[in-house]
């Protein structure tokens, strides 16, 4: 371990790096954590199987990939399909949950998640996946640093999206009714809005946003159906550290997440990089609620 | 049917039905079915499980996710005291149970139950560091981390630095209280559940990356030296008297000062708080309760699987983690009869149907999570309740009721 801090010390350009792929895979993270806030923020329910809407939308894109189209068209594809996914269950699953305890909800999306993970392991088997994208790499500090085109590629795409999606909530009326929800369901309700559709357009879009997520993911990195938590869990990582509904501080705290997380597989090996993930999210939730505590408060 | 004598006997009788039903499965099954005692002893530990899980998840409004850190706890530290009382623990795991162990039944059992005993206390420490001490345990390895750097670049020895990290942590721990008593437990709700979830990940991600207790090819425990077909039967009593011990030692919590602390808590902590009740003490206590059940159980799952997977056996959160908490919901959560109700159906419904779905088995189990959580989240017990609330001893007006149904 030690070793491993004295030749990123030795050799900057490594450290370089590492903190440029770990920031260039945040941008990824922030995606599916903004969906998740949407998802918190709006209906007051936690949803744990962001992750495998990410992991689902990769295998989409493997789909598509294997089709012989080009891979970078599985990004609306995963989207459109995950739309309706999250649309179905909205209407069969979650609306049921959603004015309840939030422990219900948690698990019942708990639940889903599973029910989503092992479908995936019969639908497209257990093995790891990967989609090649056809572009390049760049080289930078006289061919010390590498960047592979496809990560700055994801990096942008990501921006986009959530460009786009500020734009979305702030412009359309479906976005300004989905705010208006956020703030007093009760009142809009009142107001002529029709919540349950507003509901239903979040978790499906939430689900969208994670399928264009998992797109690429595939593409710069690697997919297994089992992989999905890890990604719910830095999700709910992010909207913790960031708060609900500020879009700037999810994207700071994912890309600071990518590149800790990068930092941490490569100081400890790369066989501890998961558990330094959940290792970190029990230090945050403690970290916080230990700063509220003095306030007494408690975290909620 | 309000009188309150009728409603206690007609609890009697439910309670002794209970008792004879449960006796008669453990006298009758391994007499009549001797090829049936692994599946025995398994529904004897799952009942441990639900009923481990209720003592946070019903009982005290805590959800734990991470309940199944304990059974890996337990399961590792037994196998390394068995192992470990008679060969070098780290080569025997190298060379994956090649040099597998030759013990005498005298020297087999003296290891088991120095190892149950040893995962239990393990389980227990575990349960009291996080759930109140991961701040205090955080700063004590950044202090210690920074002591031995310090001791590397001025040339001394590092268990210098080690001491003295030691030493600033406990001087921190006794001079600064706000540090003390926070861990996974002061945090309520559903970020507790997310915490816990990965705390279980977490400690599966560790066991399969760390060589000493064999890594992501996981650790053989040794094998039971009677004659054949004697390690079911063992496992199977030993299973069965866990059991009965933790129900009984439940049931005795249940019924004094603890059960009715723990209910206040779940009730409503912030009133609990303000009312005198050492919240903090009786959640540690709570978690530590269900960690010491869960440690043995961990030892004793380890035995008689033979074989410890860090992610499919110990801390195995995608069947055991999920089924404990499915398990003691299903039964009806909160209630000591439940989890053992929700344990039995779950245990009996899966060995009679399971390998009938070839592979489908736990797009089932999600199904089975999303179904009973949405429509039926009172439990078995619940609703049975809810049906005849007279045989639970609480009074019907019926007057009122026949209004309330009109």
């Amino acid at each position: 371990m030690l070793d491993n801090i004295q030749i990123l010390i030795d050799a900057p350009p490594l450290l370089v790096q590492v903190l440029l792929d770990g920031l260039l895979v945040g941008a990824i993270f922030a995606l599916a954590a903004y969906g998740m806030a949407l998802v918190w923020g709006v209906m007051n329910v936690i949803n744990l199987t962001q992750g495998d809407f990410v992991i689902l939308g990769g295998f989409i894109t493997v789909s598509v990939a294997q089709a012989g189209l080009n891979p970078f068209l599985g990004l609306p594809v995963a989207a459109v399909l995950l739309f309706g996914l999250g649309w179905l269950l909205y209407r069969s699953v979650v609306y049921r949950v959603v004015d309840k305890d939030l422990f219900i909800s948690l698990l019942a999306t708990f639940g889903l998640s599973i029910l989503l993970q092992q479908l995936m392991n019969q639908g497209f088997g257990a093995d790891v996946q990967s989609v090649r994208s056809g572009l390049g790499t760049w080289f930078a500090l006289g061919g010390l640093v590498t960047i592979t085109q496809v990560k700055v590629v994801a990096f942008a795409t990501a921006l986009v999206i959530g460009a786009l999606l500020v734009w979305f909530m702030k412009r359309t009326r479906m976005g300004q009714a989905i705010r208006a929800t956020a703030q007093n369901a009760r009142a809009a309700r009142i107001l002529g809005i029709d919540t349950d559709r507003v509901y239903a357009v979040t978790f499906a879009l939430n689900a969208a946003i994670c399928g264009a997520a998992g797109a690429l993911v595939v593409m710069t990195w690697i997919v297994h159906p089992y992989l999905g938590i890890t990604y719910t869990v830095r999700a709910f990582m992010i909207v913790v550290v960031a708060g609900l509904g500020n879009l700037a501080a999810v994207i700071a705290a994912a890309l600071g997440l990518g590149a800790a997380e990068n930092m941490a597989g490569f100081i400890l090996g790369a066989e501890f990089q998961l558990a330094f993930v959940y290792g970190l999210l029990v230090v945050i939730l403690v970290w916080r609620s230990w700063r509220l505590a003095r306030e007494r408060k408690v975290l909620r | 049917m309000s009188a309150p004598s009728t409603a206690a006997m007609n609890g009697h009788w439910g309670r002794w039905a209970g008792y004879g039903a449960i006796l008669a499965a453990a006298l009758i099954v391994p007499l009549v079915f001797p090829a049936f005692q692994t599946q025995m002893a398994f529904l004897w530990l799952m009942i441990v499980f639900a009923l481990t899980w209720d003592v946070m998840g019903g009982q005290m409004g805590y959800n734990s996710f991470g309940n199944i850190l304990f059974l890996g706890v337990g399961m590792y530290v037994c196998a390394v005291v068995q192992v470990g009382l008679h060969v070098d623990v780290a080569a025997y795991n190298a060379s994956m149970g090649a040099s597998a162990l030759d013990l005498t039944m005298g020297q087999y059992l003296t290891g088991l139950g120095l190892g149950l005993a040893a995962g239990a206390v393990a389980a227990v420490a575990c349960a009291v560091v996080l759930g109140a001490g991961v701040l205090l345990l955080l700063i004590a390895v950044i202090v210690i981390a920074v002591a031995v750097g310090l001791c590397n670049w001025l040339g001394l020895p590092p268990v210098l630095g080690v001491a003295a990290g030691l030493g600033a942590a406990v001087f921190m721990a006794l001079r600064v209280p706000a540090l003390r008593a926070h861990g996974l437990l002061s945090l309520r709700g559903h970020y507790f559940a997310i915490g816990t979830l990965g705390l279980g990940i977490a400690a599966g991600e560790v066991a399969s990356g760390w060589q000493f207790i064999g890594a992501g090819s996981g650790m053989v425990t040794p094998l039971y030296p009677g004659e054949l077909g004697g390690r079911e039967q063992f496992f199977n009593a030993a299973a069965f008297v866990l059991a009965v011990a933790t129900f009984f030692a439940l049931r005795r919590l249940y019924a004094g000062r603890f059960g009715l602390a723990v209910n206040a808590i779940r009730d409503d902590e912030q009133k609990a708080e303000a009312m005198g009740l050492p919240t903090t003490r009786y959640k540690t206590v709570a978690w530590s309760v269900a960690a010491v059940f869960m440690g043995i159980a961990g030892g004793l799952v380890g035995n008689i699987v033979g074989f410890i997977d860090p992610r499919d056996v110990a801390f195995a959160g995608a069947t055991y983690g999920v089924w404990m908490v499915l398990m003691a919901i299903l039964g009806g959560k909160g209630t000591i009869w439940g989890p053992v109700l929700g344990a039995a159906v779950f245990h009996i419904t899966q060995e009679l149907f399971w390998t009938y779905l070839l592979g489908w088995q736990r797009v089932a189990l999600g199904l089975l999570i999303v179904l009973i959580v949405v429509f039926f989240p009172q439990g078995l017990l619940g609703w049975v309740r809810a049906r005849w609330p007279e045989r639970f001893g609480h009074r019907v007006d019926s007057r009122a009721a026949e209004e309330a149904e009109g």
